[in-house]
């Protein structure tokens, strides 16, 4: 029995590979990465960490990306929180149908909507603010968020509404004294995957910022083909946008797998 | 049992207005387009069905769809079985499992883009990890930018590093959830590993891998960014996937009619794929 943790073992590393050859290649000269193979640097610096640091263009990417990352997040969250209670509480008019079509945005390729949006928002005067991209974000976060927290409030028995009108208790107090608190790792568990899909998101964000609001991302495809080939600082900007993720995924290690399994299909 | 209230309508009209304003407006701009022609200048013409029919015809169209489809084949017939094989190896209780579950999550949380440009560095043939090794430990004739074969197996590789943890998460999640008194109960009756799987495990997880399915299926049928970085749809057209085509047609050359009726089928088919794959997986559970 012992050999069967090699599969994921192999796989893991399968995972670090290329996750350590750009943080090794971020550590490198330009030169070194140019001149030839290594594994490991040789000249050990901290040069492209440095400028990424001192750059405004470039760590203005970073607060870019997570204002309208956190903001979307935000919306998202507060949103769908009401609507998945009527998902998991109530009959009403067209809900089934609506359940679907909103899912159905999860599947329109977002190279469809690229320009529509491009339009949109400029011609609603947003364009190139971290709230549109924001709202734009919506557009496949929202449904996501209602998926996992309608599967998460479904868990939750229905006595405990009952009890806590039978105390006396109004809809809005219940809801934020008892109900948030009871699913608050449904609560958690989609926050992060609102984080993870408008993080890794580039061409709606890219469509819609032009200097202001501007995302890492596109700075770094920018720096990519403006400044030559500096693979060394494309590297440790890319190490950089790895670094949130890794944060936020180390709160909510105990519930992800559990996010996916409660919604209902 | 849930009540009927039509109150609660209200409860779902944010979430309805919000999204309706990023999905309804945006459709009907691209039904719009896709009956007219344009010359810039913000003149249109009408055009009626016109590019879906030469839409039809055209090769390039054709040629698009069918690479899309391959690619999807692919890589769902990989990382299915893959994930639900890892999964079922992993351990599932103890220290190691919160390492496992964050180190696999790690590919997810990275940018698309850095995504596509770190396999572009990884794989590059004579500086890149594994180009390097490919090419000179191996002596492998590696390079993705001159040879169409390698261009599939690393687009094809790097969504399955990409992707894969997905299928792991929830299918490790539909295991974690089935009582101990079953695998006591399979063992008494002396059922083989094999039985213990078919029977127990994979009704469990059918529900888990429903969703990964759908989830993966209309992901990588969407798939842009990634691809686009690695290989920019070359050598030649060899990895132009139908999203790429789409925004080579939309915004290199600007023919806003035929990108948009493109995107309508496009985003027709799939609708249709994945409502026909809800209907399969579930058709059991209805009865």
């Amino acid at each position: 029995m012992r050999n069967r943790y090699l599969i994921p073992l192999v796989y893991i590393l399968f995972l670090l590979l290329p996750i350590y050859w750009l943080v090794a290649m971020s550590f490198k000269t330009t030169n070194e990465i140019l001149s030839g193979f290594s594994l490991f640097p040789q000249t050990f610096t901290w040069a492209n960490y440095a400028t990424i640091f001192s750059d405004p263009t470039w760590y203005w990417g970073y607060i870019n990306s997570i204002i309208y990352v956190t903001l979307n997040m935000v919306i998202s969250v507060t949103v769908a929180l009401p609507a998945a209670y009527a998902f998991s509480r109530y009959r009403f008019l067209g809900d089934k149908h609506l359940f679907f079509w909103l899912l159905t945005n999860r599947m329109a390729p977002a190279a469809v909507f690229a320009l529509p949006f491009f339009q949109l928002y400029s011609a609603a005067g947003l364009f190139d603010t971290h709230i549109a991209v924001a709202l734009a974000h919506c557009l496949f976060n929202i449904p996501l968020a209602v998926w996992i927290l309608e599967g998460f409030m479904s868990g939750v028995p229905k006595e405990l509404d009952e009890t806590a009108y039978v105390d006396g208790y109004s809809f809005p107090r219940f809801f934020v004294s008892i109900f948030l608190p009871t699913i608050k790792a449904g609560v958690g568990v989609t926050a992060f995957f609102c984080f993870m899909f408008s993080w890794v998101e580039l061409l709606l964000a890219k469509t819609l910022t032009a200097v202001d609001a501007k995302p890492i991302a596109a700075t770094m495809t920018k720096t990519a083909s403006s400044a030559g080939y500096e693979l060394g600082l494309l590297a440790a900007a890319g190490t950089l946008t790895i670094i949130p993720g890794a944060i936020v995924i180390y709160f909510v290690r105990n519930y992800i797998a559990k996010g996916f399994a409660l919604g209902r299909v | 049992m849930k009540t009927q209230n039509q109150k609660a309508w209200f409860f779902v009209l944010p979430v309805l207005v919000l999204v309706a304003f990023n999905a309804l407006i945006p459709m009907m701009t691209v039904v719009n387009y896709s009956v007219q022609e344009t010359f810039g200048n913000n003149q249109f013409f009408w055009q009626g069905l016109d590019w879906f029919e030469q839409l039809m015809r055209s090769d390039r169209f054709h040629a698009a769809l069918g690479r899309q489809f391959l690619f999807t084949g692919i890589i769902l017939a990989i990382e299915i079985p893959l994930g639900i094989v890892i999964a079922l190896s992993m351990p599932r209780s103890g220290f190691w499992v919160p390492v496992c579950l964050v180190t696999m999550a790690l590919p997810m949380l990275i940018p698309w883009n850095v995504v596509g440009a770190m396999w572009n560095i990884f794989t590059l043939p004579d500086i890149g990890l594994l180009g390097y090794f490919l090419n000179h430990v191996l002596g492998v004739h590696y390079n993705m930018t001159q040879d169409p074969v390698a261009a599939w197996v690393t687009v094809i590789v790097m969504d399955v590093w990409h992707w894969t943890s997905l299928v792991v998460l929830l299918c490790y999640a539909g295991l974690v959830s089935i009582p101990d008194a079953y695998y006591q109960a399979a063992k008494i009756d002396g059922a083989s590993n094999w039985s213990v799987f078919r029977y127990i495990q994979l009704p469990k997880m059918k529900q888990v891998l429903t969703i990964a399915i759908l989830l993966r299926f209309m992901d990588s049928f969407n798939i842009y960014t990634e691809p686009f970085v690695l290989t920019g749809g070359g050598p030649g057209n060899s990895t132009t996937l139908l999203s790429i085509d789409l925004v080579k047609i939309a915004l290199g050359q600007f023919d806003l009619g035929p990108a948009a009726a493109m995107s309508l089928i496009y985003f027709a088919i799939t609708l249709l794929v994945s409502w026909l794959f809800y209907t399969l997986m579930t058709k059991d559970d209805t009865k």
